[in-house]
């Protein structure tokens, strides 16, 4: 390739496309919950202790911030089933054009925010 | 050109096809675990426990447990080729995910087979 094209690479003057939105926020997801999975593990440890861990541990969802943890890692965890979904979908060859990746972000951002926001619910 | 020493399997095709494979499996998991919850919203420690004491559970479990590792692995390494170019940098995080994961599968294992 002809080294002397200009490239611009700086991802802060790049206006992203909507599948490319869709496509980093996948990858944001993905990076939160590798972390999360340490939080995941600690909660399953306590639940299934004894009924002792798991009574506390049903309190310890009482406290605000534990909430707002749980919602933040359910968030994640939604947003990044429904990516891949659309990961898997695109996949088999749906929705592969121009337009079709449009929409198909478009279905994911919306079910995305349908998603965190019925996770809230459920927290709280 | 990235040395593709690092990558779970050697191929590009090879992760591609265990990225996707462990995704059904944890989408399966994630899926079930959200419909037991939601079915049982009154949840008592001996129907949690007495669930996660079934062999096929242990099997399921595991089977979600080695795919986060796959999974996660095949991911980590994505982002840490696309963004770090230092070869000493990439080494240091990729070695710190590995870690991880490692800690995951044993503490995992652990939770699963003192049930």
């Amino acid at each position: 390739m002809n080294s002397n094209r200009p490239t611009n690479l700086d991802l802060t003057t790049i206006e992203l496309p909507l599948p490319g939105k869709a496509s980093i926020l996948h990858r944001i997801s993905g990076f939160i919950l590798f972390f999360a999975v340490a939080f995941m593990l600690c909660a399953l440890a306590a639940s299934l202790e004894s009924a002792e861990s798991f009574a506390e541990l049903k309190s310890v969802f009482d406290n605000g911030l534990v909430k707002f943890i749980t919602w933040g890692i359910l968030s994640a965890l939604g947003y990044h089933l429904v990516a891949g979904v659309k990961h898997l979908l695109m996949d088999m060859g749906i929705g592969e054009t121009k337009e079709g990746g449009r929409t198909g972000a478009i279905i994911t951002l919306v079910l995305g925010v349908i998603v965190i926001v019925l996770a809230g619910v459920w927290v709280w | 050109m990235v040395a593709s020493v690092t990558n779970l399997g050697r191929s590009g095709l090879y992760d591609w096809v265990v990225q996707r494979l462990s995704a059904v499996i944890l989408a399966l998991y994630t899926l079930f675990l959200l419909g037991f919850l939601i079915a049982s919203p009154d949840l008592q420690y001996g129907q949690w426990q007495g669930l996660f004491a079934c062999t096929w559970m242990k099997v399921f479990s595991l089977a979600a447990l080695i795919s986060i590792c796959a999974h996660a692995w095949v991911g980590m390494w994505t982002i840490s080729t696309d963004y770090l170019k230092a070869a000493a940098i990439r080494f240091a995080f990729q070695l710190v995910c590995a870690g991880f994961l490692f800690v995951y599968l044993v503490w995992g294992i652990d939770i699963l087979w003192s049930v």
